[in-house]
């Protein structure tokens, strides 16, 4: 059975005290595909890869990773994973080689295998100019991919990415992402934990949407989206206009005199702007957007009220930028 | 399902001796790296050396040596000592900053960071003890030790260094925060300035020559300086045993205990 999944939890639980941070989570990450792992802080998601990798023990459940029990051989486990957590961890007074062959002779390996090894990720790396000089004096990109880097040393068949490129800017982060595809495409197995929905749509398989400790909703991003309906059309009034036109076209009030409208077929698009002419209502700009996971978060995780609704709003600048994206010049 | 590297064919122990090897080598490199370490090291030891023999040199009467042959056991064990607040902090930042983590995540020998603490920690302080040695010869110190002597003195030292670092190590795992462990580490560090190391006991008032006599650094500096300079030193030799031995012995088994404790909360 757990052959068949390189990773592999059933019914985890992990409280500490009277919060609960586990309740009952399954997951499973076929071999050679990602599972993106998506959630407000808070979820559970660091607890998750915590236990997976042997760090921390479960209260209940089960979990095998290459098919190997975490609790019951944890260094077989830790033999065939990699872990890059949501700190750098690395040597800062050491540099970025000595850094890359330490980890791999505590990995065991042959010192020259180490050294042959070290000098291929910091070429994949881009790293070969900052090679020589002390961690401390890296950027936060080179940081990062020096700490990837050391997490493959050993070329690990399974590989944890806890919110990898959290504090990047964005052209380290698509850097840091075509890493992680080019990765993929040599079989690892990743589960990676993200807070940004466009980075789970962009590079995971499947994603499993994770909220107070239970795992929500599973599966491909195209199903997630597909799961909470149909496009939807965005439209854009003058500050004037607005009330008038919440008041006429109802929808959904986006914010910055934005409403958001359901668009079930081509016919409702024109309907919707035949009414938005005859009250004279002036357009300032209108977009159609496909669902996007983020509308699946907000849906799953404002169901139970509470405090996630405002957990989802943290997430409004994705939505924004995921919003730009799709203008209608792209539709058209 | 793809492969990772193969690790070396050899034994556990073997492979978790090659782990503190590793790690060793690592905190040496950060000895030669960092300004505070180097400064602790080198220039510490031969600062207090001169301040003593030069500022105090002329005012103590010992009783007996003259004051430079009297006061190097004194700095010998104050530089050790000193260094434990070193060894502390970098024991505290290896926790904070998630590099122990990692280990934890890798199939090594979890408390080789441990070793490669105290090890190096012990090869710094042998550093400064040659450094004490050479520049107290300069300035006026004539040992009148034998080979087997030295060899005794040393092994004393050793013994005290040694258990003196897991202690700055466990230091170092309770304390919270760097300026924790600094603070820790200063308890260690004002042992020996209550001790016999820079004044005779005898001129001290009786409750403070109390627990000077009693100590447990006292019997270490009375040992080594008795060993080097033939001052008489009665069974401090062996009291230093009687207290270090299971000094070293109680510090390293706290040490791992609490290490792992702390590691897998």
């Amino acid at each position: 059975m757990t052959a068949h999944h390189a990773i592999e939890a059933r019914g985890l639980r992990k409280s500490y005290g009277a919060v609960t941070v586990l309740d009952s989570v399954d997951l499973r990450v076929e071999h050679g595909t990602m599972l993106g792992l998506l959630g407000p802080n808070g979820a559970g998601k660091t607890t998750c890869v915590r236990i997976l990798s042997t760090l921390l023990a479960a209260d209940g459940g089960t979990a095998t990773v290459g098919g190997v029990d975490v609790r019951g051989a944890p260094r077989a486990v830790r033999a065939c994973i990699g872990v890059t957590g949501q700190d750098t961890a690395v040597d800062e007074l050491l540099t970025g080689e000595e850094n890359l062959v330490m980890m791999g002779q505590l990995f065991r390996l042959p010192r020259t295998t180490a050294r042959r090894r070290a000098s291929e990720l910091l070429e994949r790396f881009d790293l070969v100019q900052a090679a020589g000089r002390p961690v401390r004096t890296y950027s936060g990109g080179m940081r990062r991919r020096l700490d990837l880097a050391v997490s493959l040393i050993n070329s690990p068949p399974v590989l944890f990415l806890d919110e990898p490129t959290t504090g990047l800017d964005p052209t380290s982060r698509t850097a840091m992402w075509e890493t992680i595809r080019r990765l993929m495409r040599g079989g690892t197995t990743v589960l990676l934990t993200t807070q940004y929905l466009e980075e789970a749509d962009q590079l995971a398989d499947r994603v499993a949407v994770l909220n107070d400790g239970r795992v929500v909703a599973e599966g491909t991003a195209g199903e997630l989206k597909r799961s909470v309906g149909s496009e939807r059309a965005e439209l854009t009034f003058t500050p004037a206009d607005f009330a008038r036109a919440e008041e006429v076209l109802g929808g959904e009030d986006l914010g910055q005199h934005c409403l958001s409208l359901p668009v079930e077929s081509p016919a409702c698009v024109r309907d919707l702007l035949n009414r938005a002419a005859a009250t004279d209502l002036r357009i300032e700009h209108f977009a159609l957007r496909e669902p996007t996971l983020d509308d699946v978060f907000r849906t799953l995780t404002t169901a139970d009220g509470g405090g996630t609704g405002a957990r989802a709003g943290a997430n409004a600048r994705v939505d924004t930028a995921v919003r730009t994206a799709a203008t209608m010049g792209d539709h058209a | 399902m793809s492969q990772a590297l193969a690790p070396k064919p050899y034994p556990e122990f073997v492979l978790a001796l090659g782990d503190c090897a590793v790690l060793v080598r690592r905190s040496m490199r950060h000895l030669t790296r960092n300004i505070d370490q180097i400064f602790q090291t080198v220039l510490l030891p031969i600062v207090l050396l001169l301040l003593f023999r030069y500022l105090f040199g002329g005012a103590v009467q010992t009783g007996g040596p003259s004051y430079v042959n009297y006061v190097i056991a004194g700095v010998l064990v104050l530089s050790v000592t000193f260094s434990a607040s070193a060894t502390a902090v970098g024991v505290t930042n290896d926790l904070q900053e998630g590099i122990v983590e990692r280990f934890r995540t890798m199939p090594m020998f979890s408390s080789a960071m441990l070793v490669g603490h105290v090890v190096s920690a012990v090869l710094r302080n042998g550093v400064s003890t040659a450094l004490v040695i050479g520049v107290g010869w300069l300035v006026g110190f004539r040992p009148s030790a034998g080979p087997g002597e030295w060899l005794a003195a040393l092994g004393i030292l050793l013994l005290f260094t040694t258990a003196i670092s897991w202690l700055a190590t466990l230091l170092g795992i309770l304390a919270r925060s760097v300026e924790g462990a600094n603070g820790l580490a200063m308890i260690v560090v004002f042992l020996p300035y209550a001790s016999s190391a820079l004044v005779p006991s005898e001129t001290m008032p009786s409750v403070l020559r109390a627990f000077v006599e009693h100590q447990p650094v006292t019997p270490v500096v009375d040992a080594v300086r008795g060993l080097l300079v033939g001052t008489p030193h009665g069974d401090s030799a062996w009291s230093a045993l009687a207290w270090w031995v299971p000094a070293l012995v109680l510090t390293a088994a706290l040490t791992i205990r609490h290490f792992r404790r702390r590691t897998n909360a």
